[in-house]
Parts: C-alpha cells; sequence; structure tokens
C-alpha cells in the first residue's frame, strides 16, 4: 500500500528563496578557504556565485567555461546546493530556469557555440521575468571557432540574441577581482528586475590567475527577490505594483503562479489575440530595464581635468580595458590627453555617458576583440560629436598597449 | 620592480604549475601576479607556454612581450622565444633537453642540468620544481620561503618529500651558478 504523503512538495529540502544569514555566508567562506586567493576568472566567476546565494548550477561543459561546472560541481554539494550536467546548453538554461521558479538562485556558464543554442531559453526567462544568471566566457566565433582563445564577439548577441522586444542586462569584467565581484552584481540585478543577467567573461581573464580577496558579510549586499506581499487568493503573478517589477511566487509554496512564452495577463494566462495586452507587457518588460538605467549602469571614468579640444577619448569594456590602462599612462607620460571610459555595463548600453565623452574629446578611439561591435553602439551615442575610430582584432591575442598608442597618436 | 616570466616546455613538463606556483609566492609576498598559460590539445606532447608578471604595482596589461627571464625546457620553445628577451634579462635553459649552437648575444645565460637533477633524485616529474628553486635563486622576484609553501600546497602528500628536496637541489643549483657567473664577472 502508497504511504500517505505526510509533506507537501514545498517543504522539500531546498528552501525557497530568501535572505542569507550570517552563519550560511559563513559557511561558504569556509569552504572556499583562504581570503587571499591566486585562481582563474572561472573560480572567482564559481566563488562568486556561491557567496551571492547560488544554489543551482545546470551546465555542459565547453572550453573556456569548464572550471566553472567542474568548481560547482565539487563546491555546491557542501553548501547544500545542487549541480547537474545537462545534455546541452538549451537543456541548462531551461533547468536554472525552472531551479529558480522552484526557489534557488541559479546559474549557467557557456562560451560561444553554447551561448547560440541558449538564446531560445534565454527569451524565455525574459518573457516570464525569471531571475538567473548566464556566463559566457566567450572565444573567438563563429561556430567552433578558436576554443581555447579569448574573443568579445558575443556583445550584440547578448543583447538581440532571442527574438521580440525585451531588455536584459550584461556586465564585462576587466579582472579576476572583478569576476567575482560582478558575479554578486549580477545576481543581485536579476533578483531585483526579475531579469536574466549575462556576464561576458573571455577565454584570456577565464583561464588567467590573479589574486583574488574574498568578501567578509559586512562588505556585500545580497539582494533577495521581491516575496509576494498580497493573500494567496489575490496574488497575480504578473501583477504590476507601479515599480514594473513583478513580485515572484516561489512554485509549490501556494500562490498561484503560472508561466507561459505566451503573451500573458496579470494572472500568467495566455493572452495571446490581445493587441493592448501584448503592447502592455513588452512595453513593461523593456521599461523596468530602460527606467532603471541610472541605477543600473556602471562605468569608470579616468579623465582628465580641464579637458581641452585636443582629448582624445578612448572607450573600452572587459579584457581590453587593461591594454586601455596601460597605453593611457604612457601617453600621458608623453604629455598627451586622454580620457577613458570603461563600460562595465554593456547593456543597458551607456549611451548617456559615451555622448558626455564625445562632446569632451575631439576623437575616441574604440579597441575590441570583433569586428565592431560596441562600435556601432559608441558611433550611436556619439551622434555625430566627434570622430570614433575602430581598432578591431581577432584571433585570441590581446590589443598590445603599443598597437593603442599607435592609433591615439594617429599613426595606426 | 616589476618582473615578467616566460617558462616554454613540452606539454606535461608541469610549467604552467611552476607558474602557478610562483604567482601564489608573489600573492603570499604581499605583491601582485598574473599568471597565463597556452597549450595544445594535447595533454602531453605539444608546446606549452606559461607566463607570470610579478609587480608591486597594479598589472594592467597582463601578456608578456619581451620577457625578464625566459626558462626553456624544449628546443622549439627556446627557438621560438629566445629572441624576445629583454637586453638586460635571464636565460635558464635545460642542458640536456635544449642543445645550443652558441649563447644569445644579450642577457645573462644559464645552461643548467634541471632534469638530471631530476633524475638523481629519482623522479624527471620534479623538474619544474628543481626550476622553481634555481629561478629563485638566481632571480630573486619572490621569497624563498613563500615559494617553498606554495610548492608544498600544491604537491600531493605522498610526494611533498621528493618535492621539497628539488626545490632545495633547485636552488643550491642557481645559487652556484650565480657564484661562478659573479666570479666569472671579477
Amino acid at each position: 500500500m502508497r504511504k500517505p504523503r505526510t509533506k507537501p512538495a514545498a517543504a522539500s529540502k531546498y528552501q525557497p528563496v530568501r535572505p542569507f544569514t550570517e552563519e550560511e555566508f559563513s559557511r561558504v567562506r569556509r569552504v572556499l578557504g583562504q581570503k587571499v586567493l591566486f585562481v582563474q576568472g572561472d573560480a572567482a566567476v564559481s566563488y562568486g556565485a556561491l557567496l551571492a546565494g547560488c544554489r543551482f548550477f545546470a551546465g555542459y561543459p565547453i572550453t573556456p567555461a569548464t572550471e566553472t561546472s567542474e568548481i560547482l560541481s565539487q563546491l555546491l554539494p557542501r553548501v547544500g546546493g545542487v549541480c547537474i550536467q545537462m545534455e546541452d546548453e538549451i537543456a541548462s538554461v531551461g533547468a536554472i530556469i525552472g531551479a529558480s521558479r522552484a526557489g534557488a538562485k541559479s546559474m549557467t556558464a557557456t562560451s560561444g557555440p553554447g551561448f547560440s543554442l541558449m538564446q531560445e531559453n534565454i527569451g524565455y526567462a525574459a518573457m516570464t521575468e525569471t531571475p538567473c544568471v548566464i556566463v559566457d566566457v566567450q572565444r573567438s566565433g563563429p561556430s567552433t571557432g578558436q576554443p581555447t582563445e579569448g574573443a568579445q564577439g558575443d556583445i550584440m548577441q547578448a543583447k538581440w540574441g532571442s527574438h521580440g522586444d525585451y531588455e536584459l542586462i550584461a556586465l564585462s569584467p576587466s579582472t579576476v577581482q572583478e569576476c567575482l565581484d560582478l558575479t554578486i552584481d549580477a545576481f543581485n540585478l536579476s533578483e531585483i528586475y526579475s531579469v536574466p543577467v549575462i556576464l561576458l567573461t573571455d577565454g584570456i581573464i577565464g583561464h588567467m590567475r590573479e589574486k583574488v580577496v574574498l568578501p567578509e558579510f559586512e562588505e556585500v549586499e545580497l539582494v533577495w527577490r521581491k516575496a509576494p506581499t498580497r493573500p494567496k487568493d489575490e496574488f497575480q503573478p504578473f501583477f504590476d505594483d507601479g515599480s514594473k517589477i513583478p513580485e515572484t511566487a516561489t512554485f509549490g509554496t501556494g500562490y498561484h503562479t503560472y508561466i507561459t512564452g505566451l503573451t500573458h495577463s496579470d494572472t500568467g494566462y495566455p493572452a495571446t489575440d490581445s493587441q493592448p495586452e501584448h503592447h502592455r507587457l513588452v512595453s513593461r518588460l523593456c521599461a523596468k530595464i530602460r527606467d532603471n538605467r541610472d541605477k543600473i549602469i556602471k562605468v569608470q571614468k579616468d579623465y582628465q581635468d580641464g579637458a581641452e579640444e585636443n582629448t582624445i577619448g578612448i572607450v573600452s569594456y572587459g579584457v581590453t580595458s587593461r591594454s586601455v590602462n596601460s597605453a593611457v599612462k604612457l601617453l600621458r607620460r608623453e604629455g598627451l590627453n586622454i580620457d577613458h571610459l570603461r563600460i562595465i555595463t554593456n547593456w543597458p548600453f551607456p549611451e548617456k555617458e559615451v555622448a558626455e565623452l564625445a562632446g569632451r574629446a575631439g576623437r575616441i578611439v574604440i579597441p575590441e576583440l570583433n569586428l565592431g561591435q560596441v562600435y556601432h553602439s559608441v558611433r550611436e551615442a556619439a551622434a555625430g560629436q566627434c570622430d570614433i575610430v575602430p581598432m578591431w582584432k581577432t584571433g585570441g591575442e590581446m590589443h598590445t598597449p603599443d598597437e593603442i598608442i599607435r592609433v591615439v597618436k594617429g599613426n595606426g | 620592480m616589476k618582473t615578467e616570466m616566460r617558462f616554454v616546455a613540452f606539454g606535461g613538463q608541469g610549467i604552467v604549475l611552476a607558474g602557478v606556483m610562483m604567482g601564489e609566492a608573489a600573492i603570499a609576498d604581499g605583491i601582485n601576479a598574473v599568471q597565463s598559460q597556452s597549450y595544445g590539445p594535447e595533454s602531453r606532447g605539444g608546446a606549452a607556454k606559461s607566463e607570470v608578471i610579478i609587480s608591486d604595482e597594479d598589472i594592467d596589461y597582463p601578456m608578456v612581450v619581451e620577457a625578464d627571464c625566459l626558462v626553456a625546457l624544449s628546443q622549439p620553445g627556446y627557438d621560438r622565444y629566445v629572441g624576445e628577451v629583454k637586453p638586460d634579462g635571464t636565460i635558464l635553459v635545460d642542458r640536456d633537453l635544449v642543445e645550443i649552437d652558441q649563447p644569445p648575444r644579450s642577457g645573462s645565460f644559464y645552461h643548467l642540468p634541471f632534469a638530471k637533477t631530476a633524475d638523481k633524485l629519482g623522479n624527471r616529474i620534479v623538474t619544474n620544481v628543481v626550476v622553481l628553486g634555481s629561478v629563485c635563486a638566481i632571480t630573486g622576484a619572490v621569497s624563498k620561503e613563500k615559494l617553498a609553501a606554495a610548492v608544498k600546497s600544491n604537491v600531493p602528500g605522498k610526494y611533498l618529500e621528493l618535492n621539497l628536496r628539488a626545490f632545495e637541489e633547485g636552488y643550491s643549483l642557481g645559487q652556484e651558478a650565480l657564484k661562478r657567473r659573479e666570479a666569472e664577472a671579477k
């Protein structure tokens, strides 16, 4: 005879999303060992995820992202989490969406070919407003390209990879420490805005080892999704309380939650034949990010005081910023006026910041490890205020500081 | 002070790990380090390169252009990179694995028996740790104490004794070579 069910599904061993106690955070720190580490970018991403409260990882191994799967497969079970190797990248995003809806902060990691496969479900995560983090350790493409080499070829795909109108957030770290810090940011942003967040690292930083200092509990701000505030019988999973960001109820906790990739009303049920309903929904999906761009966007301005007409602007992001930093130091030593804008948040794009730089500088140099991606966004934002000089390089090697210096001086 | 090191060898000779241990020692010394590597798809035999930059300042551009110190354990690695060493750089080459027609014109050149020293200790696998001992003695880029600690934390317990002996042997090998050079210079 079957045993009667004594526990509802919600009382399974995986607790719904809720803030960490200091004890839980300390447990992660103990598992990670020393406070100061010398580790690869992929490892820093894994550690950042654990510290941010990620308790579910699903992925399909791919160079140069495999280390994240390996590390989390060892560490997640030790902090009460789950790590699954899926059959492919499509299923990986499906799994993290499901896990997120079941109450776990969740993540996957991949590289170019896998990122291409993930696009359909990234759109599903955007449409269903499911918080999750997707790490793309970029390598040269198209197709399988150069597996062991780094690149910055997926910037546009991160924004436009799925079909239809939606907004998401994408971040670009330039150091191994930032791989950890921005992974925590990525989780926080995904929880605040109920949106998939893409962390765009690359094969160079992913495999590079550098010093990482793990944060203390008081030093990190950790955010957890907005829980239902209305009574169970009044709760609607996509109701806009004016913030444009719906409250999220964990599946199995007694709240009515129905999610679908189809156009839906506040109840979550399909409303596919309604033009106003669809327009209202996708407008809100975009507005919840666009309206909050000032809170979301992070850049680093390394500007010289008293900009003059001969100021030269440089816009950089990700690993390329490191070549630019070296070049800027040398160029300033020679007396040149250089304003360097480092983009940390690639999406939403920091248009205002680029426009401001374009107003200060005679021209803007934009080096990137692709054949022209952020160049187009920079040109659009600069709106003809100054010349935009692209520096495109592919094949797995970074721009050397000398290459940048030559172009900045106009001898490229 | 900034030291850019490049280790070149065949895959399987342990130079990626050597670079990692060098970087860990630098961090323990309280300075900055960046380590990167490139290698072929084979687990043994292909060309392997490991680079470490050690600096008391922030390290921006993380790649080595011209090395302050080149360590070569393979002929193709030596041939490919011997020209990319700073004029006052240091070049350490395995005496038995790399044949040299004539020493390079610039830099301090050391032709030392790393692999032979490891053989004498009973296992060629510790060649990379012999190398680390010598690099530490000759360049002084990191402290001996912290480098030995990095070796300790990276090798399995069963081989700890052997590796620490290899490190000490390598260190002596480097010290003697340095003394010989100083004597010749006088």
